[in-house]
């Protein structure tokens, strides 16, 4: 009987001390982690819709409030206004997991500059097409934020990837998403880019 | 039998190399040598895993039981597996994304099971502590090499640890065999590494 309960106790006291550390050890990492994947999954997204901007756009990255939840908002700065902004949102998709699209809309003309799918898990070769074929993201630029954007089998002016339309469907949907966001809070996203203009290391 | 301190060191570099004396870690070696920066950045991986595991393995052996040994020491493993995979995550964000799924598999590694269990549990802190040393430089030594060949013939590339990424042979005049960057070429050159090393002298 004392053997087992020794072995209890150790198998506990290690599960316990292992679990300890780990907390730890990611406390201190966390942060750093989410810098990580902001510059590395999302930056070369960002980097290529914002083309052009002379302030990197994730240094001067702000969050806007919506309800309970903040969304990150990537200004893309030339001297000291900006010309767009660039923010991810995200969409059903074939996928189990979300479709992360990132959106830059142009803040003079208030339309679509560009699109790019930062995470998905659509098919390969069919849905997975949404983020490396520029044809298909092509097909959003220059479209208005202020309607919603839909593909064309549903009355809308986007070409749906063949063969993969409920892909199309959820870019679209997080596409509108992005676009609403921007409409209900643009004065807000202006004034703090134009202020991210102004301050802050360049 | 006794050995000195140093050659459980020196032992891992040639005498019991990982891949190619003990045939372990068989499975990482094949799966992440297609360059030289993500083999070595593996080997790396894996030595730290296998020093702090030794060591922590080393001071609790008189406390582990011998029954439960081997899920203690998965649990150690996994421990500092985990470390390195969020510490990567915060300090080499690429080379995380390009080892992938193989950082949590060090988890399963044999190599490092199998020094807990063959050495660790029963020798002294700086025995262990040498020995794990040894045996993960060795591994480093081994992928690095084997990816060298398969990058550089592969692809006629050299991607220097941490560094840039050089051109050896120009694809103007060279055209890469892109067989050794599959799977089955990752075979064939360990298989002929291994046949090289067996007709090595051993000492």
């Amino acid at each position: 009987m004392r053997e087992l309960y020794r072995m209890v106790i150790v198998m506990t006291l290690l599960s316990a001390l292992s679990g300890g550390l780990l907390a730890g050890v990611r406390m201190a990492t966390s942060a750093r982690i989410e810098e990580q994947k902001l510059e590395f999954v999302k930056g070369p997204a960002i980097k290529r819709l914002l083309a052009g901007a002379q302030k990197d756009p994730i240094a001067a990255r702000f969050a806007v409030k919506d309800g309970g939840a903040e969304t990150l908002v990537f200004p893309g700065l030339k001297g000291s206004k900006p010309f767009a902004v660039a923010l991810e949102s995200f969409g059903k998709g074939y996928g189990k997991t979300p479709l992360g699209v990132m959106v830059a809309i142009n803040t003079d003309s208030d339309a679509i500059a560009g699109i790019a799918v930062t995470t998905h898990s659509e098919t390969p070769g069919l849905g997975a097409r949404a983020q490396s074929d520029p044809s298909f993201a092509k097909g959003f630029a220059g479209l208005s934020a202020k309607e919603p954007v839909h593909v064309k089998a549903d009355g809308g002016k986007v070409d749906a990837l063949s063969g993969a339309s409920i892909t199309s469907r959820g870019v679209c949907a997080a596409v509108t998403r992005a676009c609403e966001f921007y409409e209900k809070h643009r004065d807000e996203i202006v004034k703090k880019a134009a202020a991210a203009a102004s301050s802050g290391k360049p | 039998m006794a050995r000195t301190l140093m050659q459980e060191f020196t032992k891992g570099l040639w005498k019991e190399v990982p891949p190619f004396r003990l045939v372990l870690g068989i499975c990482a070696a094949l799966g992440v040598s297609t360059t030289v920066a993500d083999g070595v950045g593996m080997g790396i991986a894996t030595t730290f895993v296998l020093v702090c595991g030794n060591v922590l393995v080393s001071l609790l052996r008189k406390i582990i039981p011998a029954d439960i040994r081997i899920a203690c020491f998965i649990v150690i493993i996994a421990t500092f597996v985990t470390i390195v995979e969020l510490v990567m995550q915060a300090y080499a964000y690429p080379l995380f994304l390009s080892l992938g799924v193989f950082i949590p598999l060090i988890v399963v590694n044999c190599i490092l099971l199998g020094r807990a269990e063959a050495f660790a549990y029963k020798r002294g802190v700086v025995a262990s502590f040498l020995d794990g040393m040894g045996i993960g430089i060795g591994y480093t030594l081994a992928l690095a090499a084997l990816s060298a060949i398969r990058e550089i013939i592969g692809s006629g590339m050299f991607s220097v640890p941490f560094g840039p990424k050089l051109v050896v042979f120009d694809t103007s005049w060279y055209q890469p065999m892109h067989f050794l960057l599959t799977a089955p070429g990752a075979f064939l050159c360990l298989g002929l590494m291994l046949a090289v090393m067996n007709l090595a002298p051993s000492k």
